[in-house]
């Protein structure tokens, strides 16, 4: 992943593959409809920058010729996209009500403890992002569960946690 | 729009209702009450408050009435146990995070939130947990936030995409962290934006400079009409202890709907400024004297009396502000014509006084203010529109954006108006009135007509562009169409050109030629016949007098400026200053005492700004409206109709012995029912070659009057810093 979320962006346009990456979403939908492909949109910006910086957003909405405010809405309403600067390796634990019960709050503060960060915080190397997780991942048979940059992984312990995390470098 | 009725039944009452129209619109029609927090019927639908649900038979659970379509033989029931339990449900859940602080809220007596929960809330809250609490937003100078109090109706969010036409707020975050905001800091740059302050259910979004200053129980509300544009906008002051603490729109659908301009609203904070001039003033020398009403009024009218003697009535002027009141201005004229003078103009900041002999009577719309919204066509020449009429623009925006009109600009530059322009002609190497004869003549060759005679010479050679055809057609066809000449153009050093291109392209097309002049009385003060040539509804005058321009350039040795004229009012020259600053006699009523006042004035008679006054201003549709006034003059101030009224008694001159303003209106009103002048501007106006150059002058937002240029809110937006009443030649 690359590390340009370490500094701010200047208003740069958007790259040549994300701006062929929006066309390709923008070919799907009406052509008075182009508000439609923000989301495809947030998406290939964010995989090239880790996350979403003002100017990458504000330069979506020049490209879609929306306001920018409809853009931030979408980005700050999907708990995928992040606004500000965060870790290369995405952690979700779940703690909805199945692994609640199996002891998912557990995990999260093993976690926490471990990182020394809180939810919703970056290690300060950047190695690590504990997120806010907004709702069960659908994950309950394995519970307690938690999401390492979109892989799953089932049936916890504190030692599990420590392998996944050495693991991930 | 289907016209098909349906019956339905509302709590046991048959009616007939629109298909397809909402339940909530039935109900309100027919005074059926229905709470509701989001809906608004000039913005779109939400239906997420859920404060408007209601029963209806046979749907298994409560629906929005904002939201439901009636259909044939619907039963709806907005009083039964099962829609007041949903709304009393809805309203806990809109409580569970309102602070519960109306005691220090602005909103606190005039607060839908806390109207509905005296109907539909529970005594005792059953919420004990945390609430979520937000930072403010900084909106800028005119709107105050509070976000913890937002109920996310989502009302201010619609204004801006809908009304506005600048999205700035929106509705950011999820689930409880959700929040209206901007997102990132910014102010609301709109002409309309204060807007959201009405629209706010709750006290989230409030008045920023009227914040802490009055309870809404303890002020008494006075209809008032603004005099900032030629709109004649409906206003309500609302006064305590004699002051106007604040001003809210009064709904006038055929004028202003429900909107007013940040300047309608914010032109109060000029009222109180530290330069009003609160008592009768002599010069002496190079000292100002206070001195009582009396010999103020016997000075002013000695030295008036003076110059005539010595010098003759042509030595005295007369201006008067297109903002001034009917009243005022009609006094104004008749004093200039007993003094023997036709010195006497309100057209300030005009240049072009070549064809005023074709002027029409007085400069009209030529159509309703709400019938702008239903032009298939509309060009505008020469106006910043949203600038110069923020309600106007709106109008035509709402004909652009709804029923796809096709909006075209003749301008100096072009100007952001957020909405669809079908054509934008600016510059590009031609002049205004080039591209204006360039579209005539694309008019005349669709349609195989001659040229007329007086604009040949000006439209010799003119070859006109695709562009110039294109907008030719979009004024060919249509019920109604539209041709606006704005201030740029009245401004402009070629208005006379402008005019009769305009003139000729409305004969040509069918399009209904229209006038946006400056100030809220402009139409009144033509009628009124404050003007050099012509009297009273365009009576023909002997002996023309001189301009505005022509007299400040003249060196009289008097003048009398009313309704509180400074020198950002007129064209800038520096002759101004050696006119006024050189006379024996100014003899100034005006609300406010500026430097510029006190350097040029030898009597300063006090004013009441409009307010402070009953009097009549007539918009640009001809409408002519009164009000009572609202509040008490600042200090010693007058009326300006009871000062003029005075004046000429003391002058000697009858028919100066009004005891209202009433009667004042009322005998202009029987003169203009006698005669009313008709000069059709399709003008003989022999125009020549058309210069490429546009020499106007454009004045910003909050520099066009001495009350609006005081008011410190609309001086601190981003329209305001731009400058006073700046503006250079384009």
């Amino acid at each position: 992943m690359s590390d340009s979320h370490a500094h701010a962006d200047t208003g740069e346009a958007l790259s040549a593959h994300v701006r062929a990456e929006i066309d390709h979403w923008l070919a799907k939908f009406p052509v008075d409809r182009k508000r439609s492909a923000v989301i495809a949109a947030l998406h290939a910006v964010q995989h090239e920058k880790g996350h979403l910086p003002q100017a990458s957003m504000d330069a979506v909405a020049g490209y879609l010729g929306i306001p920018p405010i409809q853009v931030y809405e979408v980005a700050s309403f999907y708990s995928m996209f992040e606004t500000r600067p965060c870790g290369r390796h995405h952690i979700s634990v779940c703690t909805n009500i199945s692994c609640m019960l199996c002891g998912g709050e557990d995990i999260l503060a093993h976690l926490e403890k471990r990182l020394g960060i809180k939810v919703g915080e970056s290690t300060a190397d950047g190695r690590f992002y504990l997120k806010q997780e907004e709702e069960c991942l659908a994950a309950c048979d394995g519970a307690p569960m938690m999401m390492v940059n979109h892989v799953y992984f089932e049936h916890l312990t504190p030692a599990k946690v420590d392998q996944i995390l050495d693991d991930h470098k | 729009m289907s016209e098909e009725l349906v019956n339905i039944e509302v709590d046991g009452v048959p009616m007939k209702a629109r298909k397809n129209a909402m339940v909530i619109q039935v109900t309100d029609a027919s005074g059926v009450y229905v709470p509701r927090f989001c809906y608004h019927d000039k913005l779109s639908i939400a239906a997420n408050c859920r404060m408007c649900l209601v029963e209806v038979e046979k749907a298994p659970k409560p629906l929005p009435a904002c939201a439901t379509p009636v259909a044939e033989g619907m039963k709806i029931f907005t009083k039964s146990p099962r829609a007041i339990s949903a709304q009393k449900a809805a309203m806990e859940f809109l409580l569970i995070n309102h602070p519960l602080d109306c005691p220090i809220c602005d909103q606190g007596g005039e607060c839908e939130l806390q109207d509905l929960a005296m109907g539909f809330g529970r005594d005792v809250s059953r919420y004990a947990e945390r609430k979520r609490v937000f930072k403010d937003e900084n909106l800028g100078p005119l709107v105050s936030t509070d976000m913890t109090r937002c109920i996310h109706c989502t009302r201010c969010v619609r204004f801006g995409q809908e009304i506005a036409g600048i999205p700035v707020l929106g509705t950011i975050g999820r689930g409880e962290q959700t929040m209206i905001s901007t997102f990132i800091e910014q102010s609301i740059d709109h002409e309309l934006s204060a807007n959201i302050i009405d629209l706010c259910p709750v006290g989230a979004l409030n008045n920023k400079p009227y914040r802490y200053r009055a309870r809404a129980w303890e002020m008494t509300q006075a209809p008032l009409v603004s005099p900032h544009d030629c709109v004649g906008t409906n206003l309500s002051a609302h006064v305590l202890r004699g002051r106007v603490m604040r001003i809210v729109p009064r709904a006038n659908e055929a004028i202003n709907e429900s909107w007013i301009a940040d300047r309608d609203r914010f032109s109060c904070e000029g009222f109180y400024s530290a330069d009003r001039a609160v008592k009768p003033m002599i010069r002496h020398g190079g000292d100002w004297r206070e001195v009582d009403w009396e010999t103020a009024l016997e000075a002013a009218a000695r030295g008036l009396q003076q110059v005539v003697r010595e010098a003759g009535p042509a030595q005295v002027g007369l201006l008067a502000s297109p903002i001034a009141s009917l009243e005022e201005l009609a006094l104004t004229a008749k004093i200039a014509r007993a003094l023997g003078t036709n010195n006497l103009d309100h057209r300030l900041r005009r240049v072009d006084f070549r064809d005023q002999a074709n002027d029409p009577v007085a400069p009209m719309l030529g159509c309703a203010i709400a019938e702008i919204e239903r032009a298939a066509g509309v060009l505008v020449v020469g106006s910043n529109l949203r600038k110069e009429v923020p309600l106007i623009a709106h109008r035509v925006r709402q004909g652009a954006v709804r029923r796809g009109a096709k909006v075209s600009f003749i301008n100096p530059r072009s100007y952001d108006v957020r909405f669809p322009v079908a054509a934008s002609l600016t510059s590009n190497g031609l002049g205004m009135a080039q591209h204006l004869a360039a579209v005539l003549a694309a008019s005349l060759n669709a349609q195989g007509r001659p040229r007329p005679a007086n604009l040949a010479a000006a439209l010799e050679g003119v070859t006109p562009s695709a562009q110039h055809e294109a907008v030719a057609a979009t004024l060919a066809a249509g019920d109604l169409r539209v041709i606006l000449l704005g201030a740029l153009a009245q401004h402009h050093a070629a208005y006379s050109e402008l005019r009769a291109l305009a003139a000729a392209l409305a004969d040509a097309t069918g399009a209904q030629l229209g006038f946006l002049p400056e100030g809220g009385n402009a139409v009144g003060a033509a009628l009124a016949g404050v003007l050099p040539h012509r009297a009273i509804g365009g009576r023909t005058v002997a002996a023309p007098g001189l301009n505005v321009v022509e007299m400040l350039a003249a060196r009289l040795k008097a003048y009398v400026l009313v309704g509180g004229i400074e020198p950002a009012d007129l064209v800038p020259s520096p002759a101004i200053d050696a006119s006024l600053r050189g006379a024996d006699c100014v003899v100034a009523i005006t609300p406010y005492a500026s430097e510029d006042v006190l350097a040029s004035a030898s009597v300063i008679l006090p004013s009441a700004v409009f307010a402070e006054t009953s009097g009549t201003w007539v918009n640009a549709e001809g409408r002519w409206q009164s009000v009572a006034g609202a509040a008490k003059p600042a200090g010693e101030a007058r009326p300006a109709w009871k000062i003029l009224r005075v004046l000429g008694n003391l002058l000697g001159f009858a028919g100066f012995e009004y005891v209202s303003s009433e009667e004042v209106r009322d005998e202009l009103r029987r003169e203009l029912d006698s005669y009313v002048g008709g000069v059709t501007a399709a003008a003989a106006f022999a125009a020549g070659r058309l210069a490429a150059m546009d020499v106007t002058r454009e004045v910003t937002i909050y520099g066009v009057d001495a009350i609006v240029r005081r008011s410190a809110p609309l001086q601190a937006t981003i329209d305001g810093r731009k400058g006073g009443a700046g503006g250079g030649g384009a």
